[in-house]
């Protein structure tokens, strides 16, 4: 019997579960290794020699490469371990969650303010 | 004998960590967060617990992928501070209680709850940002505290009526230990939010006011919500508020004894990417 995913058909959503996580097992390693300073600066000196340090599939390296959260969620990122390469940037969370809304900064910032997207959001309507 | 005196619940969102940290609370945005907290100092300093047992989620911190206990409980004397990825957050690391910790380790899991013991476990924003909320910015915090992790980030993650049982189990642990000691729970994360995906930034306050509604007057109705409500009503990283029946749970009247008293309900949008939520009921045997 297959799993059960009822999770699956929330719009614009991921559920990380174990077959997400299976897939994005090394791109979320790396992630990790993030949490060290050294790292950090050996990524920033040289961001496609770090990556190529893991056994990373070439589609998540360059999913990496253009910060293309996304794109990293649907090759097996989650989001907390992927915030470790915002962290890197110098990037806050809400800068972060914004990127993946197609909103610019400020209308995903002026979003919030106002009380936050809607539940009943269904991705139709574009990013408003 | 060990009592839990009371449970405290809260959001523990990362940015308020880094407004004070960088001394932004006095802006605007972030004075209207904070204001709700100003009670719970006082009343915190009033009552001030021997120990607190909180309950957070790891956020891709002390668990990599390599692997992710659904409930580990830290058993070590002190826990150092992370490095999220910003550097660790300027506070002081935090002391256990390992004698409280392997007693309940031991009384919950011959109660069939399975936890993990950890004794190695740097703690991230999840449990440093309520004790900044409550306590100021100390040298010290004032009080041991018992990590106690719940997986809510891998699914499949536990349901709100396994998280209610494993607070009724505590509660019979804390009571089981010797010492005398008040003991609070405290419930993080939460409330409805999701940080991932074009639909990132949904707040739905109606959904968080009936959560806070019902954990208060009908927390066992309220375990029996599916994740998929969590899911498509208070976003993908709503799911953190199960987490909050663990200490409901935990309660006298969920153990046939009275109702708790509500000393303070707040609720706020936003905080970054999320609501605020927070609530302080204090046990009354």
């Amino acid at each position: 019997m297959p799993l059960d995913k009822p999770y699956q058909g929330v719009p614009g959503t991921t559920i990380f579960d174990a077959d997400m996580s299976r897939k994005g097992y090394w791109l979320n390693q790396f992630c990790m290794s993030l949490m060290k300073a050294a790292n950090r600066e050996r990524f920033k000196a040289d961001e496609r020699a770090y990556l190529d340090e893991w056994a990373m599939t070439e589609e998540q390296k360059q999913a990496v490469l253009a910060r293309d959260l996304n794109r990293c969620i649907a090759l097996g990122g989650n989001i907390y371990f992927l915030a470790k390469i915002g962290a890197t940037d110098g990037k806050s969370f809400q800068q972060m969650a914004g990127s993946m809304t197609g909103m610019s900064e400020d209308a995903y910032r002026d979003m919030m303010v106002s009380g936050g997207r809607s539940a009943a959001w269904t991705g139709k309507e574009g990013s408003k | 004998m060990a009592r839990i005196t009371a449970t405290v619940f809260t959001s523990h969102v990362p940015a308020i960590g880094a407004a004070m940290d960088l001394g932004k609370t006095q802006e605007p945005y972030w004075q209207k967060v904070f204001a709700g907290y100003e009670y719970s100092r006082q009343w915190l300093k009033e009552n001030k617990p021997d120990v607190v047992f909180l309950v957070f989620n790891d956020h891709a911190t002390a668990f990599s992928l390599e692997m992710i206990p659904t409930f580990a409980i830290g058993t070590a004397a002190e826990y150092a501070v992370a490095d999220e990825g910003w550097g660790p957050r300027p506070v002081p690391k935090v002391q256990g209680h390992p004698e409280l910790a392997a007693h309940i380790a031991q009384s919950v899991i011959q109660q069939d709850f399975d936890l993990t013991l950890v004794n190695r476990m740097d703690v991230d924003h999840g449990l440093t940002v309520p004790l900044s909320l409550l306590c100021g910015q100390p040298k010290e915090w004032p009080f041991p505290v018992i990590p106690f992790a719940v997986n809510v980030v891998q699914y499949p993650v536990p349901s709100g009526m396994r998280c209610f049982r494993l607070g009724q189990a505590i509660r019979k642990a804390v009571e089981s230990f010797d010492e005398d000691l008040n003991v609070q729970i405290w419930g993080t994360g939460g409330m409805s939010h999701q940080l991932q995906g074009p639909r990132a930034g949904l707040i739905n306050k109606e959904f968080d006011n009936a959560f806070l509604d019902r954990l208060i007057a009908d927390p066992e109705g309220l375990a029996r919500v599916p994740h998929i409500d969590y899911v498509r009503d208070a976003g993908s990283e709503g799911i953190e508020l199960v987490m909050w029946l663990i200490a409901r749970g935990a309660m006298a009247d969920m153990a046939g004894g009275a109702k708790p008293s509500l000393r303070h309900r707040f609720y706020h949008v936003p905080a970054s990417n999320t609501a605020v939520g927070h609530l302080i009921l204090e046990d009354n045997g």
